[in-house]
């Protein structure tokens, strides 16, 4: 081999300072990896990794503090945002989110952030919905699609006995205090990168103490949903996203002038 | 000295204030409710946090993420405002985190009344939350030691990465009393080696309860244990009156114990040699002292604003040795140190007798009388 042939490498991609490279405890397929690596990236990029506080909270992503390599408490469920409000406004200087699936948001905790919304509390929530309780195993959840069948509604949710998915970016969109409030999916590589700009837009709401932002993520659950991860991927496209449309729900006007 | 006239909640408020407490979280209910307002425009004074939450549940997980800072941090409420925050309480416990919890009982079970009342003894020393954790627990029975004790409890808290309870009730809460404050102390500037505030210029941590390794679980239990055991050996307090001499003992703490002195006072000036034994620290309860009883003592008496919940641990410690009567009020029901002073009386005439459960002779007696 003749060395004039060969060419300088050059690293395009590779493991974030926020991610400690321990191997995730995920399902094959699962979505719950992409977006932490998503947020992960987006600190870095922000160079705040040592200025950033996590709050886990109880479900798939209940280890997320394993992963994320940066300061973490671990939330009882569903009361991730009251704990990032004691965080937060104990140290106003640091970043704080809070990492929460559907069921512990929109179910058991939905008081909490609902309040947090509402008092414009300066924290940022990525929201992972994949429409089931998958830590235990794929129940029904809040967000749970009509007729969708689980574990706890075995012939598909029934509307009639067992009420209505809760869409959650537009109840919040009313709320005063909510800053920036929108719904992305992490289906495909072009809605991944634009979830990763909007979880970007979170943090620099907060950075600018502009209040409450929230990112919901469409997600996936191969294992609990029982299909496979493409057939899964595909579900979300076709099932989840005409019920739950994408899109900015609430953006402070401040924030218009910040391009990604 | 300078004293002011405070009313109980109020000056717990402010003592904790000048003890360094950066942030509070609380919910309004009566008999506590005094304090949070207090609250809501003392700490933005100083530039600390206040933030009303939407529910108990949201305060206490508020105090949880405070704690995990290692700033000092509090809430305060009652009786069923504590029942709800018994989940992060056990989080916190589990988290090994200082924090200081104000409790001002009222009347229950339920939504009960506002009254005062003890009801919640054995829900505070004696677990309340899932797991298996303690709580340092201290009870006062006036506004001066309401103060005195709150500063205690931030020390302790923060000596023993414990939770620490302020376990008062309605009439000490909403009472007036002159007392005398701290001073104000500096806030803290150096933290634990645990302290989550962001990991510039150190290895990152994180705070959790978890422990999926039932093995590595019961390492965590065992060192509460140890921890406890530190605590058992050198903070047990508890104050006696009249015992020098005494033939007879009445026992209780907070409120009843205050009631149940008039009526040993008045006992003492008519010359029945009786003293009072008052646990301040109800978690470690000072068992050596119910333990080291003289065998002179022929009869003790133990008064409580509920049915007979301290009287458990006090036959225990005493391994019933002393012939014990009870005398309780219950439901928010205050009693008068006449009261106390007829049983002190029906305890000299009459020995006590040691058939069955004192509770069930003081239940025999209260029904007797229809
Ligand atoms: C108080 C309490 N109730 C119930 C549970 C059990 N539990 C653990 S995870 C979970 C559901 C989590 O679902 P979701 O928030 O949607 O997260 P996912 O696993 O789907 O990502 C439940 C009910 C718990 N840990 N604590
Ligand atoms: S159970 Fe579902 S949500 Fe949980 S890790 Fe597996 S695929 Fe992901
Ligand atoms: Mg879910």
């Amino acid at each position: 081999m003749v060395l004039e042939n060969c060419e300088i490498e050059t690293t395009v991609f590779e493991r974030p300072d926020s991610l400690t490279g321990t191997t995730s405890h995920y399902c094959p397929g699962c979505t719950h990896g992409i977006a932490n690596r998503l947020i992960a990236e987006v600190i870095d990029e922000m160079g705040m990794r040592e200025k950033t506080i996590g709050v886990a909270s109880v479900g798939c992503s209940v280890f997320i503090y394993n992963y994320l390599n940066m300061d973490f408490v671990q939330a009882p469920h569903g009361r991730a945002p009251a704990m990032a409000t004691g965080i937060k406004r104990v140290l106003p200087d640091r970043m704080v989110f809070t990492y929460q699936g559907d069921g512990d948001l929109a179910s058991i905790g939905m008081a909490e952030i609902v309040h947090a919304a509402a008092r414009g509390e300066n924290i940022s929530v990525f929201f992972l919905n994949n429409t089931n309780y998958g830590m235990t195993g794929g129940q029904m959840a809040p967000t749970s699609m009509p007729g969708q069948k689980t574990t706890s509604s075995q012939t598909g949710r029934d509307v009639e006995t067992q009420g209505f998915p809760i869409r959650v970016s537009e109840m919040f969109s009313k709320l005063d205090g909510a800053s920036y409030i929108v719904r992305r999916s992490l289906h495909d590589p072009k809605h991944i990168r634009m979830a990763k700009k909007a979880i970007r837009m979170a943090f620099e709401t907060q950075v600018r103490g502009l209040g409450f932002s929230m990112v919901e993520l469409l997600s996936i659950c191969p294992t609990n949903w029982g299909i496979s991860p493409l057939n899964s991927i595909k579900w979300l496209e076709e099932k989840m996203i005409p019920y739950y449309p994408l899109g900015d729900y609430k953006i402070h006007p401040a924030l218009a002038e910040i391009k990604l | 000295m300078s004293l002011e006239l405070m009313k109980g909640n109020e000056a717990v408020a402010e003592a904790a204030v000048r003890a360094g407490v950066v942030s509070y979280f609380g919910y309004p209910i009566t008999p506590q409710t005094e304090l949070l307002e207090y609250m809501s425009h003392r700490m933005p004074e100083l530039g600390r946090a206040f933030v009303q939450a939407e529910s108990e549940l949201g305060a206490i997980n508020m105090v949880y993420g405070a704690a995990c800072t290692g700033y000092r941090t509090m809430t305060s409420s009652s009786s069923p405002g504590v029942s709800l925050m018994l989940e992060g309480v056990s989080y916190i416990a589990g988290t090994e985190l200082p924090m200081v919890i104000v409790n001002v009982m009222r009347g229950g079970p339920g939504l009960g009344n506002i009254a005062p009342a003890q009801s919640d003894y054995n829900q505070m020393v004696h677990g309340g939350g899932h797991g298996d954790y303690r709580c340092i627990v201290l009870a006062p029975c006036s506004v001066q030691e309401s103060v005195d004790l709150t500063v205690l409890a931030f020390d302790l808290a923060d000596k023993y990465r414990s939770i620490v309870v302020i376990l008062t009730d309605g009439s000490i809460g909403q009472m007036m009393e002159a007392c005398e404050l701290p001073p104000m102390q500096p806030l803290k500037t150096t933290f634990a080696d645990w302290a989550v505030q962001g990991c510039e210029g150190r290895e990152r941590r994180f705070l959790t309860s978890i422990n999926l390794d039932p093995a590595a679980q019961e390492e965590m239990n065992y060192r509460l244990l140890k921890r406890w055991i530190d605590v058992e050996a050198n903070e047990i307090r508890c104050q006696e009156y009249y015992m020098e001499d005494a033939e007879y003992v009445v026992t209780g703490f907070g409120s009843s114990a205050r009631i149940a002195l008039s009526a040993v006072r008045i006992a003492r000036a008519e010359g029945i040699k009786v003293g009072l034994i008052r646990p301040i620290t109800l978690s470690p309860f000072p068992r050596q002292v119910y333990a080291d009883l003289s065998d002179k003592i022929k009869g003790m008496l133990v008064v409580e604003m509920n049915a007979g919940q301290m009287l458990e641990d006090v036959l225990a410690a005493n391994r019933y040795r002393t012939p014990t009567d009870f005398f309780a009020r219950l439901g928010g029901v205050v009693p008068f140190p006449d009261e106390v002073l007829g049983e002190i009386h029906r305890m000299v005439e009459t020995p006590i007798s040691t058939d069955g459960h004192p509770r069930d002779r003081w239940l025999a007696r209260v029904l007797a009388k229809g």
